[in-house]
């Protein structure tokens, strides 16, 4: 059974999945944070307390938690293994020309990862108690956030990074899935490259937004 | 044309290798990349030293036993040909050649140029057949084969198991050669008889022998001599989960 659960094919299946999952999250969370732009606090808040208490948001949250977990440990697993299979490296590097950001999916994760931390840190550990904050004026708390110009230029650069591991992610789950298709894999790649660059445009343009005119 | 060689040199497979480097000249441009090694070994043999061992059989891009990693790209810089076929009119006067072995922990250094390639026998012994009943061959026209699917399969079918895909993915994973000797199989009627029982056993199989994992990149499908598309991986996917 471990050798189902933990081969090449099934680790890959379950990394996929739980990639997409959270993909899914992100236009969501995105549509949320437009409304931080509003002057009233109101909508953003209400709709903050929402997805703080409504019981059907806590239990996708936990399985947001639950897949962002799986991903990197599984991410981790992965790329360690795939170390190892190459022991002795080449002394001239693979020239071969291949999809650029797919090489340093590793190292964009990890960046993301770094700033989903700074990013419970801000807000999620607030409403746990475990960082000092008001739960229920996350409005303010992102507002202040965005005119420390040290902290937008993190943002920023984080959601570029974002955009590559989401380009290469979206058609590599596909791909894994099993569903390549004549058609289909093409479209799949041209819809990759638009939600890459409109879903970290989209937060970067907040940020920038209530940092420079707010 | 006169060229640099920089060859990994290794008595063994239990010493340490190095690069040597070896100058050529009267190198001509209508000679193959084998055929300019023999030169070169043709002279090491006249000065007494060792001859760079590396493995060739048919010469003709069918055997899949020259691998060899040159420039940074498997079987040469050239795509779909294998070193072998590789022509040293695509080299120019002056060049400096860099040729490693393949490099992946299934893939033992035996000696210089020479790995030990046998990981690939292995997958293909754990399900890359069909079971049959000896006796008289059945009437070929039995069983229909949709002509996309034939064709589909032959395509896969021309893999020539020489690891090229390992050699190029920055994982050393063997998707590509096992997806292609997969879907040889799972596309054919004769094949799905015991299509399960072969992804089961094929993928189990690379996964023993250390293989890395495909993160879709491409890079074996760009270097394969015998271009093999990433649809069969896409394929094997889909066979492993029916399997199960």
């Amino acid at each position: 059974m471990d050798k189902v659960l933990f081969s090449s094919v099934s680790k890959k299946f379950v990394m996929a999945l739980a990639g997409l999952f959270l993909i899914l999250f992100l236009p969501v969370h995105l549509a949320i944070n437009f409304m931080l732009l509003k002057s009233d606090p109101g909508p953003f808040n209400k709709a903050a307390h929402f997805m703080a208490t409504f019981p059907l948001i806590r239990i996708i949250e936990i399985l947001l938690v639950s897949a962002l977990l799986i991903h990197i440990s599984y991410g981790i697993y992965i790329q360690i293994k795939n170390w190892m299979a190459r022991p002795v490296g080449y002394a001239i590097g693979i020239k071969t020309k291949t999809s650029f950001f797919s090489k340093f999916m590793i190292w964009t994760g990890a960046s993301v990862f770094t700033f989903l931390v700074i990013h419970f840190s801000n807000f999620y550990f607030i409403r746990l108690g475990f960082v000092k904050g008001n739960p229920d004026d996350f409005y303010s708390v992102a507002h202040e956030l965005f005119r420390i110009p040290a902290y937008n230029y993190i943002y920023l650069l984080c959601f570029i990074l974002l955009g590559l591991h989401l380009y290469h992610a979206i058609s590599s789950a596909f791909q894994t899935l099993g569903l390549n298709h004549r058609f289909w894999t093409p479209v799949v790649k041209v819809f990759a490259w638009i939600y890459a660059i409109a879903i970290p445009a989209g937060f970067a343009v907040i940020s920038i937004t209530i940092w420079q005119f707010r | 044309m006169k060229l640099t060689l920089k060859i990994w040199r290794q008595k063994n497979a239990k010493s340490k290798g190095k690069f040597v480097i070896y100058k050529m000249e009267n190198v001509s441009p209508e000679m193959s990349f084998l055929e300019m090694l023999d030169a070169l070994n043709k002279k090491l043999v006249e000065t007494g030293d060792e001859p760079v061992a590396f493995e060739h059989d048919c010469r003709e891009g069918i055997c899949g036993s020259c691998g060899m990693y040159i420039n940074g790209h498997p079987h040469g810089p050239v795509p779909a040909v294998t070193t072998c076929l590789l022509s040293m009119r695509y080299f120019s006067d002056g060049d400096t050649i860099t040729i490693e072995p393949w490099r992946a922990l299934p893939f033992p250094v035996i000696k210089d140029l020479i790995v030990d390639r046998s990981a690939m026998d292995k997958i293909q012994i754990a399900g890359g057949f069909i079971s049959v009943n000896t006796g008289a061959a059945p009437e070929a026209n039995s069983i229909l084969v949709q002509k996309k699917n034939a064709e589909d399969a032959f395509d896969s079918a021309i893999c020539i198991g020489c690891g090229a895909c390992v050699a190029a993915c920055k994982n050393a994973s063997a998707m590509l050669f096992v997806s292609a000797k997969i879907s040889q199989y799972a596309l054919l009627p004769q094949g799905r008889v015991e299509a399960k029982d072969r992804v089961r056993a094929m993928v189990e199989k690379m996964d023993e022998l250390g293989f890395g994992n495909c993160s879709n990149t491409g890079a074996c499908e760009a270097e394969c001599p015998k271009q093999i598309k990433l649809t069969n991986i896409a394929r094997l996917k889909r066979e492993y989960y029916k399997a199960y």
